[in-house]
């Protein structure tokens, strides 16, 4: 039996499988299907400090080999995660993660403060959300930005900090960098691909906000590249995701330098795929004769 | 493929499975009926399942209603629309097909009593014959109302369930030559059942709601998941936001649309 624990910030995972932000909900819809215990975490749902309705209109759209989606990040809010959906997540064994992202500096810090006083892991900042104060532009695009919320939320949170990065960084490697000198423990990465789709017989944006996020095994090569560029120059852990669908796909994201993964929106295509790829990496790891998954971590 | 069955270890209620296709017919232009086998997957009217029958070919799984429902098959009329349905209207008996479901919270039964309206529109028929069927056998009276472009289809799914039958068509030879709103009376009801493009469901509902009669329409929209967890269906209702998938599809038209 190979062993799939794998250990981030010495928090142990019994896999290195984790349901991927915004495709998972709090776990509760799924559990219905699978046991969510088997995962080795569970990313909550991405939030913010007030609840927000998140965007009118189309908020998914299927694409070759993917998705995009503009959900706009609706979500009950923080206070109400703490009350009614951690202890919901409490039930199951398995990493718990609280997703957060904010509009504001502000925002960031209150929620980053509240979320490190509550049972949760992990804190992974989503930082792919607009700012408010520089016109809209993510908070991810520039490292100097980025490494801005990183080290104000890093003096607030007392759990281990997670920074999610978006692939749409002027520059990935160094936004890394600037993310881990910051504070960040560990990172994650990709968030959704900016995107654009039209229905040329309205003449319009599929999308009320025009443009919205790619997912899926589209992305899954050019993931697999910035995973790979970001563990190079890195000294902190990377857990890798876009575009998984398979075992194979994950020892694929670990070989390129991935400590973990997680799986998005491979969960809409086969509602069971957690269970799935959590069953099928045991046997593809006895095949491939690998005694301890960690051993192939950045093999390349 | 074949592997899925083997993860069901609990009955839960909504289930992931595979199942097989008994038939799949070609009854109009565009329109086809999928008959497969339902492993006791639980299903009640208004409620509708995610299809698919690929494996990475397409990204989503598609949902559609349940058309009938017998102890050993599940019923799925379905319009050729675009890849996915164009998929499933190529399977032939005995090919296989993974389902998810029943999914959402369809007309709430055990609050419609008396005489009812069921307003379809389209593929927005099929719904309401099981819906009608159940209606029927708790003991109410059924008129049905059903609105085509053209050609006219699974009105002998209606026949045996209601009292009257009402047809428009817009462009073909039968029934009524408009839209089937112009044909409703709404204050002979104790409450409409719609289900159909929005702008008919929208007319149903201000009828209703000018005769201050309970209207139930069953929305549509694009799902990823179809079990609540991704909030890609979500619409905004007096009550905030809520999923199609999970606390619809049906609502109350009075949640829906403000006067
Ligand atoms: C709750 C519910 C019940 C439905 N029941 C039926 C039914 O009984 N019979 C029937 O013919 N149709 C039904 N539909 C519509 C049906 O889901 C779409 O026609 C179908 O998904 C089109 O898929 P496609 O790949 O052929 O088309 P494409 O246009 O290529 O699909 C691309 C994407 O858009 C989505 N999509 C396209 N049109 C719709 C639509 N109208 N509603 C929701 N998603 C859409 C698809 O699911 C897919 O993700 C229902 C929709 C919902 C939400
Ligand atoms: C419907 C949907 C909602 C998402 N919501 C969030 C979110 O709230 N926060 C976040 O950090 N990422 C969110 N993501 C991004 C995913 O977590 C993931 O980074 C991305 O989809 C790439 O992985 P995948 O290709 O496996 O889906 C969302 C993705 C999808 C498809
Ligand atoms: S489709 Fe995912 S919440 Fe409805």
């Amino acid at each position: 039996m190979t062993n799939l624990h794998t250990t981030i910030h010495d928090i142990d995972f019994k896999n290195p499988i984790i349901a991927a932000s915004g495709t998972f909900g709090f776990g509760e819809e799924y559990n219905e299907l699978f046991d969510v215990s088997c995962l080795g975490g569970i990313s909550s749902k991405g939030l913010t400090l007030r609840p927000k309705d998140g965007n009118m209109g189309i908020r998914v759209y299927e694409t070759p080999s993917g998705m995009m989606n503009s959900v706009g990040l609706q979500n009950p809010g923080v206070d109400a995660f703490i009350e009614h959906y951690i202890p919901v997540m409490r039930q199951w064994d398995t990493v718990l993660i609280a997703n957060m992202g904010g509009h504001s500096m502000d925002d960031y810090l209150e929620g980053a403060s509240k979320l490190s006083a509550a049972d949760i892991d992990i804190l992974e900042l989503n930082i792919s959300c607009p700012n408010v104060k520089s016109g809209g532009m993510a908070f991810g695009i520039k490292a100097e930005v980025a490494a801005e919320v990183v080290k104000a939320v890093r003096k607030v949170c007392t759990k281990p900090l997670m920074v999610k990065l978006s692939p749409n960084a002027e520059n990935i490697v160094e936004m890394a960098q600037a993310c881990e000198a910051a504070g960040a423990d560990s990172l994650s990465l990709v968030n959704t691909f900016q995107a654009m789709a039209i229905d040329v017989h309205r003449r319009k944006a599929i999308f009320e906000n025009v443009y919205a996020g790619l997912s899926g095994a589209a992305i899954r090569p050019i993931a697999l590249r910035m995973v790979h560029s970001v563990a190079k120059k890195v000294h902190i852990p990377v857990i890798g995701l876009g575009g998984i669908t398979t075992a194979e796909d994950v020892l694929a994201f670990m070989m390129a330098g991935a400590t973990a993964v997680q799986i998005g929106t491979v969960n809409f295509t086969t509602p069971d795929a957690g269970r799935q790829i959590v069953n099928d990496l045991a046997r593809v790891c006895e095949q491939e004769h690998i005694d301890n998954i960690q051993d192939i971590v950045g093999i390349l | 493929m074949r592997s899925l069955t083997r993860y069901i270890i609990k009955q839960h209620i909504v289930k992931y499975f595979e199942s097989t296709v008994e038939s799949n017919i070609q009854i109009t232009d565009d329109i086809y009926v999928m008959t497969v086998l339902r492993h006791e997957a639980k299903a009640s009217a208004g409620q509708f399942f995610m299809l698919k029958c690929w494996d990475k070919e397409l990204t989503l799984m598609r949902p559609i209603s349940v058309y009938q429902a017998s102890e050993e098959h599940l019923l799925f009329m379905y319009r050729l629309v675009g890849e996915g349905t164009r998929k499933l209207a190529a399977l032939k008996n005995g090919d296989s097909i993974s389902l998810l479901g029943a999914l959402g919270n369809g007309y709430p039964l055990d609050q419609i009593h008396g005489r009812i309206a069921v307003v379809g529109g389209g593929v927005g028929i099929p719904p309401l014959s099981l819906t009608t069927k159940m209606l029927q056998a708790q003991g109410e009276t059924v008129d049905a109302y059903l609105g085509y472009r053209d050609e006219i289809f699974a009105v002998e799914a209606f026949e045996p369930y209601c009292r009257d039958i009402f047809i428009s068509s817009e462009k073909g030879p039968e029934g009524y030559r408009g839209f089937i709103t112009d044909l409703l009376k709404a204050e002979q009801y104790d409450a409409v059942l719609t289900c159909g493009p929005e702008v008919m469901m929208r007319k149903v509902a201000q009828i209703c709601s000018e005769k201050n009669v309970t209207c139930w329409c069953s929305m549509e929209h694009r799902m990823a998941c179809g079990i609540g967890a991704c909030l890609g269906c979500s619409i905004p209702t007096t009550e905030g936001m809520r999923r199609v998938c999970k606390d619809g599809p049906v609502f109350l038209a009075s949640h829906l649309f403000q006067k």
